[in-house]
């Protein structure tokens, strides 16, 4: 088994998440987005878990994938609740809180 | 000067100060419950201390050395400086005691019915209690610094009296005059109380005059010149002469008690006492001598051409206590001299102030001399007693200004040099333009046809102010032959290091010459008067002149264009510019830094924009940096 594929797989992951958290203006995107680099980092650490024949990496995963479904509830409620007061998802026009 | 501890009565020489200091509490302190007899406390509390003192009087006569010293208590005791608060009673202090208290203790009685309808009667005896014992300290004190508190309790005293009216603008302005031009004295007086213990390591008058022989000359010139400013600034001396005839502003026995008897004769009081010191240098008796020669002119002169009539007995005031410290620059037997007229002046002075206090009394307050005449049918006893007083200063004979102004003018004789002709010739110069003035001041109040306004009815004043006035007219008819023939000179020689027989005598110009020459100007003086005051109707306006000297004259011979041009605007250009430099510089200084920190933070602020991608950048380059720090520091 070669770990390059996979690194470099999440790689290209974890950078379609971040350039898609820094362009795109609709926040459930940017939430896909910000669970896509999530996982990215989820596979690099399966991928060294693997390498190195030990399970430790594998048990983080597990633990991003609960902090992420958590932060999923509470952000699609923050997302939800923007959304009925503003009556748009955009990030630029939720933008408040400011100097 | 040898001196012995007190005993018996004179053990009691602090119940002096104690008894007018404690009624002046009292009076403070009890407030309107005490404004029905609150002036008979004053009264009391004067009238005790003058008995007292009396007592005490007949007590040193009878001791060994006339010299008695009472320890107090310590007062400053801080590492060298050892300040021990002690009276000491010799002749000079003696004859200030009773002159104090005694023309004091009149004073009182004259204000019970000067002051009668005036709300603040109680508060007026109140200060004038703080300033008889004020005074007292002063001349009881045995060291500089028992003096200097009795200085500053005086001219405190004098501050409040001459604003004693303090809703009227001009006396408030005269007191803050007065104040301020007296800490310019004063100062001089703490520089050379300073320099004596820095030099000697004692202030005690003692300690001081044991080892001042052994102070080089440069020091005890510059101690006796500042010691001579404090006594110029307190007596109303040139240069400082300009506050003592706005001092008028305060009640008339205030002018008569301290701004002609007692006060403002304390700088003639502090050469005296000093006189080891003065005796030492020649330049500072004769820098003592030309300030008292100044002064009398400039007195002189003003007094011709005032309208006012306390304003002309405070420019005589002036000049008469230039003829004092003349007197005691000369130094030897001219020291007893200045204190014989300082007394004489009292008394006829303090008799004249009360007169014009009783004039005034009966005219509605008006103090315009060309607004006065012809009163003497209308107040006798006021027109007589002035009169009595009147003849006194100008040296009449047989009364008392002449003994002692024909001394002076002796004694100004004799100085060795051409400066004792140029003295001499000032002090019978000046006798000539007393006589004028005076003469003048008597025709236009008292004699001549009435010029009043339509408003006023004279009236003789009540017996409490005329009872005093006809004391202090003995004193001013007997004083000059009573002190001399009980032996003043004698009482008071040992106090200045002289025999007690030693005498003027008179070498260059005998006694008989000058006391011709003197009652030849002095009859000129009154002749011209006569003839310009007493023979040609008076107008009631002051003519316009454009003689130069007499437009000076009528403005203070300029001596407050003077100050101001060289000292107040000066000092106001210093305070403008220092408020530049503080509110400009020193507070641009810290406002600049605050508003730099303020500028740059506002900028700062303006990062935090609101847009959540913009800090989603931030976080990406700064986890970007942190990794390439990371692989820089492991890796290369």
């Amino acid at each position: 088994m070669t770990p390059t594929y996979y690194l470099m797989l999440a790689a290209a992951l974890f950078t379609i998440g971040a350039v898609g958290v820094l362009i795109r203006r609709n926040a459930i995107v940017v939430f896909m987005c910000v669970e896509l680099m999530l996982n990215a980092a989820n596979l690099t650490l399966v991928t060294f878990s693997r390498m190195n024949g030990s399970l430790d990496g594998q048990i983080m995963a597990f633990f991003v994938m609960v902090v992420a479904a958590a932060e999923v509830v509470i952000g699609l409620a923050i997302i939800m609740s923007i959304f009925r007061t503003r009556r748009s998802a955009s990030v630029d026009d939720a933008n408040l809180l400011k100097y | 000067m040898r001196t012995e501890a007190a005993t018996g009565v004179l053990s009691a020489l602090w119940v002096l100060i104690a008894l007018p200091l404690a009624g002046a509490a009292v009076l403070l302190l009890a407030g309107r419950r005490a404004d029905r007899w609150g002036h008979v406390l004053g009264c009391l509390t004067s009238g005790t201390a003058f008995v007292l003192g009396l007592v005490q009087f007949f007590a040193l006569r009878a001791t060994e050395h006339r010299s008695v010293t009472l320890h107090l208590f310590d007062f400053i005791p801080v590492g060298d400086l050892k300040v021990d608060l002690g009276l000491l009673f010799d002749p000079l202090s003696a004859v200030f005691v009773l002159l104090i208290t005694g023309v004091g203790t009149l004073i009182h009685v004259y204000s019970i019915g000067y002051m009668e309808h005036d709300p603040g009667r109680r508060r007026f005896f109140a200060y004038l209690n703080l300033f008889v014992a004020a005074m007292l300290l002063l001349v009881l004190g045995n060291n500089f610094v028992a003096l200097y508190v009795g200085w500053e309790g005086v001219g405190l005293a004098s501050y409040l009296l001459i604003a004693f009216w303090y809703d009227r603008p001009s006396a408030a302005t005269a007191a803050k005059k007065a104040f301020l031009m007296n800490r310019v004295g004063d100062v001089g007086l703490a520089i050379a109380i300073f320099l004596l213990f820095a030099q000697l390591g004692t202030v005690s008058y003692e300690g001081v005059f044991a080892g001042v022989d052994k102070l080089n000359t440069a020091t005890l010139t510059t101690v006796a010149l500042l010691l001579l400013l404090g006594a110029c600034g307190k007596s109303g001396q040139f240069p400082l002469q300009a506050w003592l005839p706005d001092a008028m502003e305060g009640p008339t026995p205030v002018s008569a008690l301290i701004h002609a008897a007692t006060m403002v004769t304390a700088g003639v009081y502090l050469i005296a006492r000093t006189n080891p010191i003065f005796d030492l240098t020649h330049t500072g008796q004769t820098v003592v001598c030309a300030v008292g020669a100044i002064t009398l002119l400039i007195g002189c002169i003003v007094g011709c051409a005032k309208d006012d009539i306390k304003r002309v007995l405070a420019y005589s005031t002036v000049s008469q206590i230039g003829y004092m410290f003349l007197a005691v620059g000369l130094g030897g037997p001219a020291y007893a001299i200045g204190i014989f007229h300082l007394l004489t002046h009292g008394f006829f002075k303090a008799g004249m102030f009360l007169g014009a206090g009783s004039v005034m009394h009966g005219m509605n307050d008006q103090v315009n001399i060309r607004r006065f005449g012809g009163l003497i049918r209308y107040m006798p006893v006021t027109a007589i007693t002035f009169g009595l007083g009147y003849l006194a200063i100008i040296g009449f004979p047989g009364f008392a200004g002449y003994f002692s102004k024909d001394l002076i003018i002796e004694a100004a004789f004799d100085r060795p040099g051409w400066t004792g002709w140029l003295f001499g010739g000032i002090a019978l110069f000046g006798a000539g333009l007393t006589a004028f003035y005076m003469s003048r001041l008597y025709f236009l109040t008292f004699l001549g046809k009435p010029r009043w306004t339509d408003d006023v009815h004279p009236h003789e004043s009540p017996r409490s102010m005329t009872v005093p006035m006809i004391v202090l007219a003995i004193g001013s008819v007997a004083g000059g032959y009573v002190l001399k023939a009980l032996g003043l000179f004698e009482w008071l020689n040992p106090v200045f290091g002289l025999a007690p027989d030693e005498h003027l005598h008179a070498e260059r110009l005998s006694a008989a010459a000058v006391t011709a020459m003197t009652l030849v100007v002095v009859a000129a003086g009154i002749g011209i008067a006569y003839a310009m005051f007493l023979r040609r109707p008076v107008p009631v306006v002051a003519p316009a002149v454009t003689n130069p000297i007499v437009r000076a004259a009528r403005n203070d011979l300029y001596a407050n264009t003077v100050n101001e041009a060289l000292f107040a605007r000066p000092g106001q250009y210093l305070a403008r510019a220092l408020v530049y430099v503080d509110s400009r510089g020193v507070d641009g200084l810290v406002n600049g830094l605050a508003a730099m920190v303020g500028g740059t933070s506002s900028r700062l602020r303006r990062t935090q924009t609101g847009f959540v991608r913009s800090y989603a950048l931030t976080m990406l380059g700064g986890a970007v940096l942190v990794v390439a720090a990371l692989l820089v520091v492991r890796v290369g």
